[in-house]
């Protein structure tokens, strides 16, 4: 009789030891409430969000009177569809110039602390309407002709007045009603944001978050709750941009840009500052490579090789995939 | 035989004077202060710190991730390069005067550090 409980032991207690194992590395959700998007969105104190500074936001965005030949809007590279991108490469910009880096998602962007864009060559939403807007390569806006448009449209007086009373219509207003718009930009309705409040992922979802916080170390840089470290590494891209460097001349940020976020990174490929990744695989694979020698500065310490298996591979990119939220759309406004 | 002792007189008084001036290093290094300042979830552990001429700052990283303290200020510019995960480096303040700290990697992280005489 003790020979066969003995035997039964022996049979049951490997299974019962993974099952426990299996127990131990689930994940939970009351282990990952710091990973929620904060409720209220942070807007400067000049610039509190209202219905009116919105709509007028929007209508700008869309408006290709912004551009110096009519041709461009901010949606020509940040559209709804595809992730707040573009879909390419590189942006196209004035008279079909492609530009230096990738279009940047504007997905969450109110939360950004720090500086904006690949290179933190912005400071905030409102300090980077300047960018595209004064560079002669993207909009090459005729900004004494713009100002001129807007003031002398009616329905664009009417709505300025109404957003910013008091305030001129001029750069300043125009960056800050777009700004405002921009901060209205959010995702929080991801796969992963539901399991949050306790609804399912798929086994292989959760899988994927274990290799994210665990043998990949992604969390390490796109960390929780913004999946960005808002800090400039360089991951070992072999373009030869200098990134950080060109706004900060240290070593350690030759070929360093801004780690993006992550929620809806699903819609906005391809991928990285230049565009060269076309899929999440892709980035997977890039990473676990430990990148490829970069074209310029040194790698991160941080980067290197991963060792996952295919399946830890398809887990991860199942679990990126869950951090995408429906797909936002948005048709264009009646402008003045 | 005076010229002996003349001799054996400068030779004493020459090792005394590098004697005193150990001595007086030893001393001045003795009063030296070191600051631990800590980084964690992406701040450093004090946002404005005091200290002396001669004093040193060491910076420990208590993240995951990599920090780089640098400071480009004109009292004193430094760069102390990667800092890995539990490790720490330090850096001595040699002028008086206000020294903006940051981290090169994350430059939302600052410190500012003044130097008194």
């Amino acid at each position: 009789m003790v020979s066969n409980v003995s035997r039964s032991m022996r049979l049951v207690l490997p299974g019962a030891l993974a099952f426990l194992v299996q127990i131990c590395h689930a994940q939970s959700p009351a282990d990952f409430q710091h990973w929620r998007l904060p409720a209220s969105v942070p807007h400067p104190a000049d610039n509190q969000p209202s219905p009116e500074r919105t709509e007028l936001g929007k209508m700008l965005f869309f408006d290709t009177r912004l551009s110096g030949n009519g041709s461009l809007s901010c949606y020509s590279c940040h559209m709804p569809e595809l992730g707040w991108s573009d879909g390419k490469a590189v942006s196209i910009g004035m008279n079909g110039k492609p530009m230096a880096r990738n279009s940047p998602t504007l997905i969450n962007g109110a939360y950004n602390t720090g500086p904006t864009m690949w290179g933190g060559q912005k400071k905030s939403l409102e300090d980077q309407v300047s960018g595209p807007v004064g560079n002669p390569d993207i909009m090459a806006t005729d900004i004494p002709k713009l100002l001129k448009t807007l003031n002398e449209t009616p329905g664009y007086k009417a709505r300025f007045d109404k957003a910013y009373p008091g305030e001129a219509i001029d750069m300043s207003t125009v960056a800050k009603a777009l700004a405002n718009f921009e901060r209205t930009i959010i995702s929080r309705d991801s796969k992963f944001d539901q399991w949050l409040d306790s609804k399912a992922m798929t086994a292989q979802q959760l899988r994927g978050l274990t290799v994210f916080t665990g043998k990949a170390t992604c969390s390490v840089c796109h960390m929780p709750p913004f999946f960005t470290d808002n800090g400039f590494h360089n991951i070992g891209m072999a373009s030869k941009d200098s990134g950080r460097h060109k706004v900060k001349p240290l070593p350690a940020l030759q070929g360093a840009f801004k780690t993006p976020q992550l929620r809806d990174t699903a819609y906005k490929a391809p991928y990285m500052h230049d565009g060269s990744l076309k899929t999440l695989m892709d980035v997977v694979e890039h990473y676990n490579k430990g990148g490829d020698t970069p074209g310029v500065g040194t790698v991160s310490p941080l980067i290197k090789p991963l060792n996952l298996s295919q399946t830890e591979k398809e887990d991860l990119v199942a679990f990126l995939h869950a951090l995408s939220g429906p797909l936002q759309k948005m048709s264009a406004p009646t402008l003045p | 035989l005076d010229f002996k002792v003349f001799a054996m007189a400068s030779s004493f008084s020459a090792s005394f004077k590098s004697a005193l001036l150990v001595a007086l290093c030893l001393a001045a290094n003795a009063m030296a202060a070191e600051h631990p300042v800590s980084q964690k979830n992406l701040e450093f552990s004090i946002k404005k710190l005091s200290i002396k001429v001669g004093d040193s700052v060491i910076f420990s990283n208590q993240d995951s991730v990599v920090h780089n303290v640098y400071s480009l200020s004109n009292t004193q510019t430094f760069d102390l390069g990667a800092i890995l995960k539990g490790k720490s480096k330090s850096v001595t303040f040699d002028k008086a005067g206000t020294v903006e700290v940051e981290c090169a990697v994350h430059p939302q992280m600052k410190v500012t550090i003044e130097v008194k005489k």
